[in-house]
C-alpha cells in the first residue's frame, strides 16, 4: 500500500516537472529574450573599454583560472544551469583531467573558455575565466570581445574535438586545413615556410607518409589518422593550452593507446598544458596530474591524480570508481549508483547528490535553511585536495560556498 | 582426438544438447559492385570463417576493434542477413535451412539488444506498446493477460508501471536501454544477442545495466552473446571470450584463461592497451603500429602479420589454423604450432 502511494506521488512529481502550460511557456520566452538582449548589449560595451576585460592572475603559475564561472542556457523550458559556480586552476605545463557523466557540464566548461557557446541562448553570466597572457596581465575571457578572442583561439588555446570526421572539412585537403591555422595567426610567414611547418607538424604527430597525407582528403584517412591530423592542427601554433574534449572516445583501444602516448609525448616537447575532458577514468589515470570531478554542473572534488584515485572523498567519486569494471578484479556484481542526475531545469537547494548518496551524515539530512541543508561548501582536506561534502565539514577547512547567479537578478 | 580438433574445433558440437548455439565456419562476404554493368569486382570479407559454441545459460563475449566483423557475425547468426557459407545451429537445428514459417516460430526465442537506445526505439509508440507489440504478434500470452504481463516484464527490468504510456524521448539513455531489454525479454527468449548494449551509456549507468543483465540471466537462465569493444566489461560478464581480428576468430577460451594467459599476439596487445584507473600503474603497453587493414584487400597469410611484433617468415604466406593449444583454449597463430616453430628456427639460423 505504502509502495503504491509512493508510486502515485512520484508519478505526480514527474508530471509536474515535464509539463509547462502555454502561459508559462510565453513567460519563459519573454524573460529569455529580455535577459539575452541585455547580456549581448553588455558584451558589445566591453568592446570599447579594454579595462573591462583585462585583469591580473591570482597566481602567475597558472595558465587558466576558473573563478566561480556560471554558464547558463536560456531554453524554452527554463534556465538550465549547465555550469554553476566552478573553481579550478590549470597550472603551467601540467595535465588537468575533467571527469564526469555526460551532461554534467564538462564540455560547456571548455566551450566557455573558448567563447564558443551557442549564443545568444548560452551565456556565461557570472564569474571570471582568467587567461594568462604571460606579460603580467590576463584576459577575462567572459568579457573579451570577439576580435581579441580570435587572436587567442587556435593560437594560444586550441581544441581537439571528439569526432575527427565531423570537425575536419571534407572538401579541403589535409595540408590546406593545417596551413589555414598557420596562415591566420602568422601573417608574416611565406607560403614555403608554412608548408614546411605543416609537414613538420604532420611528422611530429607520427604520420609516416607526410607528403602523401598533405595532398589527401579526410575521407581517405582512418579514424586514428584523422585524430592525428586534428592534433597537428591544434599544435600548429604551439599553444599554451590544449583542450582535448574526449579525444579518444570514438577510437578503438589499440588506437587510443597510440593517441594517448602521442599526446603525453608532445606535451613535454612543446611545454603546454592540457585540459583533458573525458568520462573514462582509465584515460585520466594514465594522463592527468590533477583531476577535477564534476557532477550536475558543479565541481564536487578536485586534487592530484593520487588524491582522487587513492583517497577519493566524495561519495560520487567513490561510486564512480567502484562502478567501473577493472580487468583482473573479479566482483560478483558491480556497484551501482542508484537513481539519476537531478533535472537541470529545477535543481534542488540541497546537495545535488543527496538523493543518490548512501553515506549521508547527520548534517546532510537537515532541511533547507538549517545548518547543512544548503549545498555543501568547498572543503580543504589536504594541501591539494578539495571536496564538496558535509562528511568533512568538521575536520576540514571550509573554503567557501559556490557563488551562483540568480537568473532573475540579471535584469536589474 | 586433438588431430581432429586441429581442423575443426567444433565438429559435431551441434549434437551436444548442452550447446544452445553452434557456429561453424561462418562466412559473410559483401560484394563490391563496379559502377559499370554491376559486375562484382571483389568481396569485403566481413566474416571469414568463424566457429564457436555457446553453452546453455552462459555468456560469450566477442571482442575486437571496430570493423573486425563482430556485429556482422551477430546479425548473420540471427539470419537478419543471409550467410555466404557455413552453418549456424540453434538448439540443434540449422537456422539457414529453416523455411520462412519455421523461422518465424523460432524468432521469439532469439532476441537482440542494439547498441544505440536512441535510434532503436520507435519514437511514435508508447513504451507499453513497444514491449507489447511483438508479444501480441507471436501470441505469447492470451489477450486478457497481455497488460499484466507487460507490467511484470517492465518491473523485472526496473521500470515502473506508469512508464507505460510515455514515449521513448521522455527517458534517459539508461532507461531506454532498460526498455530495449524489456522488449527482448518479453518474448521469453532463450538467447539474447547484446550488440554493444552499454557502449552509449555513462559509467554509472553501465553498471546498472550490466547488473540487470546478469540478474536476468540468473532468473530466466538466459544465454547471451555479448558483443563489445570494452574489454573490462566483457571480462566482467562473460564465461567464454572470443577475440576477432579482420573477420577471423584469433583466440577463443574461457574468460579466466584468456585474461590471465593471452596467447595470440593481437590479444596480448589488445589487453595491454586497456587504460587502468590507477595513476601509479606503469603502463606496459604494446602499442600496435598502424591501422587495421582493409577487409576488402586483406594481407596474405596471417592477416595480423602487418602489425605483429612476433612476425615470422611463414606468417606472410600461410594463414594459421585455429587449434587447441591448451584444453579449451583455441588460438590461431603459428607461434603455437609445433611443426612451424621448428621450421622457423631453422630459417632464422640461416
Amino acid at each position: 500500500m505504502a509502495d503504491n502511494k509512493e508510486k502515485v506521488e512520484e508519478n505526480k512529481q514527474e508530471n509536474n516537472s515535464s509539463y509547462i502550460s502555454a502561459k508559462e511557456s510565453r513567460k519563459i520566452t519573454k524573460f529569455n529574450r529580455k535577459v539575452t538582449k541585455k547580456l549581448e548589449a553588455d558584451r558589445a560595451n566591453a568592446k570599447k573599454d579594454p579595462s573591462l576585460y583585462t585583469t591580473k592572475m591570482k597566481d602567475e603559475n597558472n595558465v587558466v583560472e576558473f573563478d566561480n564561472v556560471c554558464t547558463y542556457f536560456f531554453t524554452d523550458v527554463g534556465v538550465v544551469k549547465s555550469v554553476d559556480g566552478i573553481n579550478f586552476n590549470i597550472p603551467k605545463c601540467s595535465t588537468v583531467g575533467v571527469v564526469g557523466e555526460s551532461g554534467c557540464g564538462k564540455s560547456v566548461t571548455s566551450l566557455s573558455l573558448m567563447q564558443l557557446l551557442q549564443r545568444p541562448s548560452g551565456q556565461t553570466v557570472g564569474g571570471e575565466i582568467r587567461f594568462n597572457l604571460g606579460d603580467g596581465t590576463a584576459y577575462n575571457i567572459v568579457n573579451t570581445p570577439t576580435a581579441k578572442m580570435q587572436e587567442i583561439r587556435g593560437n594560444r588555446i586550441s581544441m581537439i574535438f571528439q569526432e575527427p570526421m565531423t570537425s575536419l572539412n571534407p572538401v579541403f585537403k589535409i595540408g590546406m586545413q593545417v596551413n589555414e591555422v598557420l596562415e591566420l595567426h602568422n601573417p608574416e610567414m611565406s607560403k614555403e615556410q608554412i608548408k614546411a611547418r605543416t609537414l613538420e607538424m604532420l611528422e611530429m604527430v607520427g604520420i609516416a607518409n607526410k607528403e602523401g597525407v598533405y595532398e589527401m582528403y579526410p575521407h581517405e584517412l582512418s579514424g586514428g589518422m584523422r585524430q592525428r591530423v586534428m592534433i597537428a592542427i591544434a599544435l600548429a601554433c604551439s599553444p599554451e593550452l590544449i583542450i582535448a574534449d574526449e579525444p579518444t572516445t570514438a577510437l578503438d583501444v589499440t588506437i587510443q593507446a597510440q593517441i594517448l602516448d602521442l599526446l603525453a609525448g608532445l606535451k613535454n616537447k612543446i611545454n603546454s598544458s592540457i585540459m583533458l575532458i573525458t568520462h573514462d577514468l582509465g584515460v585520466v589515470a594514465s594522463m592527468a596530474d590533477y583531476v577535477v570531478v564534476m557532477y550536475a554542473g558543479r565541481v564536487i572534488e578536485k586534487g592530484t591524480a593520487d588524491d582522487i584515485f587513492h583517497h577519493p572523498a566524495h561519495p560520487y567519486t567513490i561510486g564512480l570508481m567502484k562502478s567501473k569494471p577493472v580487468v583482473g578484479k573479479k566482483v560478483d556484481s558491480l556497484y551501482n549508483i542508484e537513481g539519476n542526475v537531478p533535472n537541470p531545469v529545477d535543481m534542488p537547494d540541497y546537495c545535488y547528490f543527496r538523493d543518490r548518496c548512501n553515506m549521508q551524515c547527520e548534517r546532510c539530512k537537515a532541511k533547507v535553511g538549517e545548518a547543512g541543508g544548503d549545498y555543501p561548501p568547498e572543503i580543504k582536506i589536504s594541501d591539494t585536495h578539495f571536496v564538496s561534502c558535509y562528511r568533512f565539514f568538521e575536520e576540514g577547512e571550509v573554503i567557501g560556498y559556490p557563488k551562483t547567479v540568480n537568473a532573475e537578478e540579471l535584469l536589474k | 582426438m586433438s588431430e581432429v580438433k586441429d581442423q575443426m574445433p567444433f565438429e559435431g558440437a551441434e549434437k551436444d544438447s548442452e550447446n544452445l548455439l553452434v557456429v561453424k565456419n561462418l562466412k559473410k562476404y559483401f560484394p563490391i559492385k563496379s559502377s559499370f554493368f554491376k559486375m562484382t569486382v571483389g568481396n569485403v570479407k566481413a566474416v571469414d570463417g568463424v566457429s564457436f559454441a555457446i553453452k546453455k545459460g552462459t555468456t560469450m563475449g566477442l571482442v575486437g576493434e571496430s570493423g573486425c566483423g563482430k556485429s556482422t557475425t551477430g546479425r548473420t547468426i540471427l539470419r537478419l542477413q543471409e550467410k555466404t557459407d557455413g552453418e549456424v545451429y540453434f538448439d540443434g537445428q540449422d537456422i539457414f535451412k529453416l523455411s520462412k514459417e519455421e523461422l518465424r516460430k523460432l524468432r521469439p526465442r532469439i532476441q537482440i539488444i542494439f547498441q544505440d537506445p536512441y535510434s532503436s526505439l520507435s519514437p511514435r509508440l508508447p513504451v507499453g506498446e513497444i514491449i507489447a507489440e511483438a508479444v501480441r504478434e507471436h501470441g505469447i500470452v492470451p489477450k486478457e493477460e497481455l497488460d499484466d504481463y507487460v507490467t511484470r516484464v517492465m518491473e523485472a527490468c526496473g521500470l515502473q508501471e506508469w512508464h507505460k504510456n510515455r514515449y521513448p524521448h521522455e527517458f534517459s539513455g539508461g532507461q531506454r536501454q532498460r526498455i530495449c531489454i524489456a522488449r527482448a525479454l518479453a518474448l521469453n527468449p532463450d538467447f539474447i544477442l547484446c550488440d554493444e548494449p552499454v557502449s552509449a551509456l555513462d559509467v554509472s549507468i553501465q553498471a546498472q545495466i550490466i547488473n540487470l543483465l546478469r540478474e536476468l540471466q540468473k532468473e530466466f537462465g538466459l544465454t547471451y552473446l555479448f558483443i563489445s569493444h570494452d574489454l573490462s566489461v566483457v571480462e566482467h560478464i562473460s564465461d567464454t571470450v572470443g577475440v576477432m581480428y579482420l573477420g577471423n576468430m584469433v583466440e577463443y577460451a574461457e574468460t579466466e584463461k584468456i585474461y590471465s594467459n593471452p596467447l595470440h599476439p593481437y590479444t596480448t596487445a589488445l589487453f595491454s592497451a586497456i587504460p587502468v584507473p590507477d595513476p601509479d600503474y606503469k603502463m606496459n603497453r604494446i602499442v600496435l603500429q598502424g591501422n587495421i587493414p582493409s577487409p576488402a584487400n586483406p594481407p596474405s597469410g596471417c592477416k595480423f602479420h602487418t602489425r605483429c611484433d612476433k612476425c615470422m617468415e611463414i606468417c606472410k604466406n600461410k594463414a594459421p589454423e585455429m587449434m587447441e593449444v591448451e584444453p579449451g583454449h583455441f588460438c590461431a597463430c603459428h607461434l603455437y604450432d609445433k611443426n612451424v616453430s621448428e621450421e622457423n628456427k631453422e630459417t632464422k639460423e640461416n
